[in-house]
């Protein structure tokens, strides 16, 4: 196998509020190789846009990585000061967010807009970078892209103001792109479109994209492989295919029953019951434990992570193996 | 069929508000130039008692204005809503408490200040359905109904989690006694695993109450799942409406098939990523929209009848008309496909 591209080992980020220390990550591990798309699913609150920023290196305070390790081409990113980080940020590594409305500066033109980016890794005369920008914007799939680098975000649709924050995370084409939820806020078709489009610039330009989102369809029909996360934990990972036909969390396995695709139209839906827990008053053990139906005493330690092959999953009763292999 | 909700050639428009000076000048007969979206268009519908009418399509397809129209929160422009015979709405306001809507939001649907209960009583109370004296016992009941505990009706909407508030809008909804909800994207804002717990309780709901139901939402596997028809809305105009395995089997319109195809499914059979079909473009704006046919730039069966002709809605069987000049053809690749 060759390199990773983007190493992450035991990945802990915590929250030092008022009332309490709330672990959003703790202790997610996972490898992606250049061109390849992770799918990072999840519930709100589960800690994966967390994840997302601690990679970037965008905590705020209280938040701070109190443990483990991301390696970008080899460099230890964790350990980096803001400044080298800053050189970085945007070139090696950058990250598209769910809402483009507020990532885009509604007083600058888009051009202006791509042009502050580029100056902030390169120095290109304004012609070359007028082309640069240019050049990604159609290949994000905006029209008449030259024209449109005068206009302000205000004159794009969602779905095209989304595209421009792809084309700006695209600019320095940078090894790794976090993607947190790009594509909730848009239309179907619009969404479908860009992640076409998304498939194919990860293939072609061999930038690796962590795909966070809520939706399985989605990432689906995106990812490669999928890593699943609840309550800050990573709970199962492996390649996306293998792990939705055959899943082994019994959380993961509940996600892909409730799906309304899942079950005969106008028939209940499998439910999870409960909801997710408080990141603050977490139960020792399986945070899962409380609202799974094959918990029991042993549920009571946190499970390690099983590997078996490329898939792994946390968890002491795991669904649809053989009895024998689990026991 | 038995028309229980009767939607008779409703539209809605939104315009600017005209200062004194330009109202003077409409009056004298004078062009004044108002930009006015045209949110609904001629929506007929009829809906018969205890069923659930699905209506989806893409953000700014008038939606939720018809769903806000048939609910007795806007007034139509043109045309009437009425529910057995007798309007809705009568001069601007709402007649009748037996239409009820839970939206999508409940974060910004309850009062944060109000204890929930409070909240839940409120209507019942105003409206006579029961007493200041016996609101606690009454709102507990629906609290039990939707599955709430009822002890929690002193505390206030910051003390619940989005689905438990998601449950006291519905509560809110049904202590009122409706004969028709309309259910405004109810889960769009919910978690995975608590969606299929709401949408289980509409499931329940629905069959336990007798409920006439409107549907809103973007979701097709969500309307498919809990409706018996579909109305699929693009631009203001139902393009397309029927029986929900009709229409999801066999898209008569090709806007619905286009709909339909661009959505991301879970894919589980396949070691290969799928190939999805996408629309192209992007819907045009309300406020100039293409003549004739509105789908026609986007659509791949279009002809120079659809750039001029507006389609009218033609009946192609018992329960499913739909709006194209050409669905004889797309019905022909859908039954091959």
């Amino acid at each position: 196998m060759t390199e990773p591209v983007l190493s992450v080992k035991n990945l802990s980020t915590h929250f030092f509020t008022r009332g309490g220390v709330v672990k959003a990550v703790d202790g997610v591990s996972f490898d992606l190789a250049r061109g390849e798309i992770m799918g990072l699913v999840g519930e709100s609150g589960s800690g994966k846009t967390v994840t997302g920023f601690s990679l970037i290196g965008l905590l705020d305070a209280p938040g701070r990585i109190v443990e483990g390790s991301v390696k970008l081409n080899g460099t230890e990113l964790t350990t980096l000061s803001e400044r080298a980080m800053r050189t970085r940020r945007g070139s090696e590594i950058s990250m598209i967010f769910q809402d483009p409305i507020a990532t885009l500066n509604p007083m600058l033109t888009i051009g202006q807009q791509m042009r502050l980016a580029i100056d902030a890794h390169e120095r290109l005369s304004p012609q070359a970078a007028e082309a640069r920008s240019a050049e990604l914007l159609t290949q994000v799939g905006i029209p008449s892209a030259k024209a449109r680098l005068r206009a302000y975000p205000h004159e794009f649709s969602g779905g095209m103001r989304q595209r421009v924050a792809i084309a700006i995370a695209l600019l320095h084409r940078p090894a790794v792109i976090v993607a947190d939820e790009p594509t909730t806020a848009l239309d179907v078709s619009i969404q479908a479109q860009i992640l076409f489009q998304m498939r194919d610039l990860a293939r072609e330009t061999g930038t690796a994209m962590i795909w966070i989102s809520h939706d399985l369809a989605v990432v689906s029909s995106l990812a490669s492989k999928l890593a699943v996360m609840y309550a800050g934990r990573i709970v199962e990972q492996g390649p996306t295919a293998t792990l939705l036909r055959d899943p082994r969390h019994p959380y993961t396995a509940g996600l892909i029953a409730s799906l309304p695709a899942m079950a005969k139209p106008g028939t209940p839906l499998t439910q999870i019951p409960g909801s997710t827990p408080s990141l603050l008053s977490l139960p020792p053990g399986c945070p899962f434990a409380p609202r799974c139906d094959r918990a029991d005493d042993i549920c009571k330690t946190a499970p390690e992570m099983t590997m078996q092959a490329n898939r792994g999953w946390r968890c002491f009763h795991p669904v649809g193996q053989d009895a024998g292999v689990s026991a | 069929m038995t028309a229980f909700l009767t939607i008779d050639n409703v539209s809605r428009l939104f315009g600017p508000n005209l200062s004194l000076g330009e109202k003077i000048a409409a009056r004298l007969g004078a062009a004044v130039e108002t930009r006015s979206v045209r949110a609904v268009s001629d929506v007929s519908l009829t809906i018969r008692k205890g069923e659930t009418l699905g209506l989806v399509g893409e953000s700014g397809c008038g939606k939720s204005t018809l769903g806000r129209l048939i609910a007795g929160i806007l007034q139509p422009t043109t045309g009437t809503v009425s529910l057995e015979g007798s309007p809705v709405m009568e001069g601007g306001t709402k007649v009748t408490t037996r239409v009820q809507t839970v939206f999508q939001d409940p974060f910004a649907s309850l009062d944060p200040r109000m204890k929930v209960g409070d909240t839940v009583s409120e209507g019942p109370i105003a409206h006579g359905l029961t007493t200041k004296s016996e609101a606690r016992r009454y709102v507990a009941g629906w609290f039990e109904r939707v599955g709430l505990d009822p002890v929690w009706v002193d505390r206030y909407p910051h003390q619940f989690s989005g689905g438990q508030r998601q449950r006291i809008a519905i509560a809110r909804a049904l202590a009122m006694q409706p004969d028709v909800l309309i259910c405004d994207e109810p889960v769009a804002s919910l978690d995975v695993s608590i969606q299929a717990q709401i949408i289980n309780l509409f499931l329940e709901l629905n069959r336990d109450l007798d409920l006439t139901c409107v549907f809103i939402s973007h979701d097709l596997s969500v309307v498919q799942h809990l409706s018996d028809r579909v109305a699929v809305m693009y631009l203001g105009r139902i393009v397309e409406l029927g029986p929900v395995a009709q229409v999801f089997g066999t898209p008569a319109h090709p806007y619905t098939a286009a709909l339909f195809g661009s959505v991301p499914k879970l894919v589980l059979d396949a070691d290969e990523l799928v190939r999805f079909d996408t629309i192209e473009g992007e819907v045009p704006s309300p406020l100039s929209p293409p003549s004739g046919c509105a789908y026609h730039p986007r659509c791949p069966l279009a002809t120079a009848t659809c750039s001029t002709t507006q389609p009218e809605t033609r009946t192609v069987s018992d329960l499913r008309s739909v709006a194209c000049h050409h669905y004889e053809a797309q019905l022909a690749t859908a039954a091959a496909e």
